[in-house]
């Protein structure tokens, strides 16, 4: 009579990745251990569903570290707790079936975070979970999941609630969360319940197929080895005490009502850059040499919310627009709400150094505070302007003070809102950065590209500041 | 030629986007934030994948995935979040999986402030996670350059199969400059030969970093240290100014690189023989330039950085001590003064 071999379908025939010298068919897994039979599974479903040229299975750090010496399928090994993580990148990334394969350390404790927010997403994975109540390949330790009372090496006198905590449920706990479309807890302790837990398995895959989202399947496993008993008492063990404290059974199926998650196409045309970009509309760079022209370095400061930021830029964009090279640097972080906030413009002929400014020619200070801070670091020859609200000032030496009643001057000029135009056209009427009136226009100009209604207002408010220091300031 | 103003931290995605980079995993962390930002605008209105992660070692574990899966992944941070990230940036190294990782550096150690320093050095030159490995680094010092670099550092990843940082820190970051864009954005193709992309093509790959025999850990890692040797014989980048005839050079990169520019300017108005050693590549670190200036007659180093000399350490094995390396630095969020480089200038070439 000929023989029949019947191989399991998914799983290589021989495992060479175990390496040369490993007897090439035989699994490196304990006699009795329950990995094994749950490769099967999965390799089943993978194999029976038509996905293995679909399917990427994630290994663990743990007993099934070696998960790629039997997966038929494209295979990613990755740190220990991560893999929810890892399949979240290749989920998105690319259009396939995502197998995260886990232990109790590996996905209950280390990985318990990455676990949760990869469930709460509703990742498009299907996340296989063996808890065997205890660490494999390190060498038997507490698990998250080791019941009360019972040994491992780390708690030698049985695990006690009132040091170690209690057994971590994890199909209760992820059933807590609203996106994952199917959770259930499974055993493969004796032949009913591996039927079940195959039918379960191959539900968890059904999903990935079609595209539906996360799946959870905890799987009530046997690790005779680190718990000390033999095979068939650790199977009796889980199905009298295990299932106490995991009871088996369906925690969420919404699989009929759960639609396939679609992701988009990735663009990489340069056209599509240009038009994100708007790059069309961006005027061609200007170069404008003059061999005389002084460098200016400009500090503004005063409360968040005075528009200190926004004036710097306007003063860049006028530097910009005139062909100069230019830095802004902003003070930044926490700083920028509600205390002071400050701002460097550095505007030159050539290559700008360090874009902070430490002794400004050109002190522009919007309250008090800003005043008191930055005067005394002011260039000798330098000035300062500030708001005339401010009231009395003792300014030091040789430094030019000019004290603008912005808010006033803004009001006269018809525009109320226009205080930092009148700072910025204050700028422009001292002639302090050497720009022209054509560059201070297009820099009003391009702030207001939003709303170019304002332009014209604005317009008027920056001659008004320039005649205003013409008849004002000497 | 489209020039306009720009942020740094845009510029860094941007340059990403040019690059082909479909992937960004990232957490928020105050002054590399902005990327992130822009990122979850910028990537979904080309169909290209945005995550913002629970942690950094879950983004960085993100970026190991969508690599594995033969994608250009970037993400960035700073300094307490590159900690985080330094297992999986050892096990991409592992596995051989290419990714572009900005830091954007912020002063430390522990919480720290979120000022500008350069105290990353150690953790991102030498490797920072476990085992003997080394990512490629990249060291702008301007808003152009934060993008043209970010696109070279992907060109490179992929080249060499290895994590590639660019390093920056908050001032590059935060800055505006003009910035011109890049001409031609890349399309990307997924390597069959490596990656695992759930494809017919690929079935029979696997990422692993795991060499269960002593043995063959052993040939893997020489092979790594062979492929690094040929990094730093190939890759190695710097920009030098006015070395030829210098007697005292300033070594610098990234921002103080820009101070030091400024301070080399004034000396030589002095009349000072002052150049400029910027180090564009941090690894590899180039050596065989810094060991020829060590050969002039009389040549004082001095290294100016935001840090404790973790540059200046490097610089002396480079030139195997030959020359005395003085250090300039100033640490805590603030940026070295002009004159501080000044004063060690000048007592330098006295």
């Amino acid at each position: 009579m000929e023989e029949k071999i019947i191989r399991t379908q998914g799983i290589y025939a021989e495992f060479p990745r175990k390496g040369p010298s490993a007897a090439p068919s035989a699994t490196h897994y304990c006699p009795g251990c329950g990995h094994g039979i749950i490769h099967k599974l999965i390799a089943e479903a993978l194999a029976d569903y038509g996905l293995q040229d679909r399917a990427v299975v994630i290994s663990p750090v743990g007993c099934a570290v070696f998960a790629y010496y039997y997966f038929d399928a494209g295979n990613i090994q990755v740190a220990h707790g991560r893999a929810p993580a890892v399949a979240t990148g290749v989920s998105r990334a690319q259009d396939c079936v995502v197998v995260s394969y886990q232990g109790d350390g590996d996905l209950a404790s280390i990985g318990l975070n990455e676990t949760l927010q990869a469930a709460n997403r509703g990742e498009k994975i299907a996340v296989f979970f063996v808890n065997n109540t205890v660490y494999g390949m390190t060498g038997g330790q507490m698990a998250p999941t080791t019941l009360i009372g019972e040994k491992t090496v780390t708690c030698p006198d049985g695990r006690d609630p009132l040091t170690q905590g209690y057994p971590t449920h994890m199909c209760e706990l992820i059933s807590t969360l609203k996106a994952p479309v199917f959770v259930e807890r499974v055993a493969v302790s004796d032949i009913k319940n591996i039927r079940n837990a195959r039918r379960v398995i191959r539900k968890a895959i059904e999903i990935q197929k079609e595209g539906k989202g996360y799946a959870f399947v905890e799987i009530l496993s046997p690790c005779p080895t680190n718990l000390g008993k033999s095979s068939v008492a650790n199977n009796e063990w889980i199905n009298t005490e295990m299932v106490k404290e995991f009871p088996l059974g369906n925690y969420r199926d919404n699989t009929a009502t759960a639609e396939p998650i679609v992701r988009a196409k990735s663009d990489f045309t340069t056209e599509s850059l240009e038009k994100l970009f708007d790059i069309a509309n961006i005027p061609a760079t200007i170069e404008h040499k003059d061999p005389n022209f002084k460098e200016s370095q400009v500090k503004i400061s005063g409360f968040g919310g005075q528009g200190v930021l926004s004036l710097g830029t306007m003063l860049t964009q006028a530097a910009q627009a005139a062909g100069k090279q230019v830095t802004w640097y902003p003070s930044y972080g926490p700083e920028q709400r509600g205390g002071t906030s400050n701002c460097s413009v550095i505007i030159s002929e050539d290559r700008i150094g360090s874009p902070v400014v430490y002794h400004p020619d050109l002190l522009v200070a919007m309250n008090r505070p800003s005043l008191e801070k930055f005067q005394n670091d002011v260039k000798p020859g330098g000035t300062i302007m500030y708001d005339a609200i401010i009231g009395d000032v003792k300014l030091p030496e040789g430094v030019r003070g000019v004290a603008v009643p912005a808010q006033e001057l803004a009001i006269q000029a018809g525009n109320p809102k226009g205080a930092n135009t009148i700072m910025f056209g204050v700028i422009l009427g001292l002639g302090l950065t050497g720009l022209p009136d054509t560059a201070f226009q297009s820099a009003l100009a391009a702030s207001f590209a939003k709303k170019p209604k304002l332009i014209p207002m604005n317009l008027e408010v920056l001659a008004f500041a320039q005649k205003w220091v013409k008849e004002n300031v000497k | 030629m489209a020039t306009t103003l720009l942020k740094g931290n845009k510029a860094v995605v941007i340059g990403a986007l040019y690059a082909g980079s479909d992937c960004y995993f990232g957490y928020p962390i105050t002054p590399a934030s902005e990327v992130l930002h822009e990122a979850s605008s910028l990537y979904p209105k080309l169909g290209r994948k945005f995550l913002q992660a629970e942690s950094e070692e879950a983004s960085i574990n993100m970026c190991y995935g969508a690599a594995a899966a033969g994608h250009r992944v970037f993400t960035a941070s700073s300094g307490p979040g590159i900690s985080l990230m330094q297992e999986g940036i050892s096990y991409m190294a592992g596995a051989e999986l290419p990714a572009v990782i900005v830091d954007i550096m912020r002063a430390g150690p522990g919480l720290g402030n979120i000022g500008p320093e350069q105290g990353d050095y150690n953790q991102v030159v030498k490797g920072g996670g476990h085992g003997n490995y080394k990512p490629i680094v990249l060291a702008p010092n301007s808003v152009q350059e934060m993008c043209d670099f970010t696109m070279l550092a992907f060109e490179l990843a992929f080249k060499w199969r290895t994590p590639t940082y660019v390093l920056a820190d908050g001032v590059l970051g935060q800055m505006i400059e003009p910035f011109t864009f890049p001409e031609k954005a890349i399309t990307p193709v997924i390597d069959n030969k490596k990656a695992v992309a759930g494809t017919a093509e690929t079935r029979e790959n696997l990422v692993t970093s795991i060499f269960l025999n002593f043995d063959q850990l052993g040939k893997f890692n020489d092979y790594l240290q062979e492929k690094y040797a040929k990094i730093a014989a190939e890759e190695s980048r710097v920009e030098m100014q006015n070395c030829d005839d210098a007697d005292v050079v300033l070594v610098a990169y990234g921002i103080s690189s820009r101070i030091a520019k400024t301070a080399m300017d004034l000396a030589r108005k002095e009349g000072l023989k002052v150049g400029l050693f910027r180090p564009i590549t941090l690894n590899p670190f180039p050596v065989e330039q810094a060991k020829k200036l060590a050969k002039h007659d009389k040549m004082t180093f001095i290294s100016v950085e935001m840090s404790n000399g973790q540059m200046a350490d490097d610089l002396r094995l480079a030139i195997e001590c030959a020359k005395p390396v003085k250090l300039v630095n100033r640490l805590g969020g603030n940026l070295i003064e002009l004159d501080q480089v000044m004063d060690a200038i000048r007592k330098a070439a006295k």
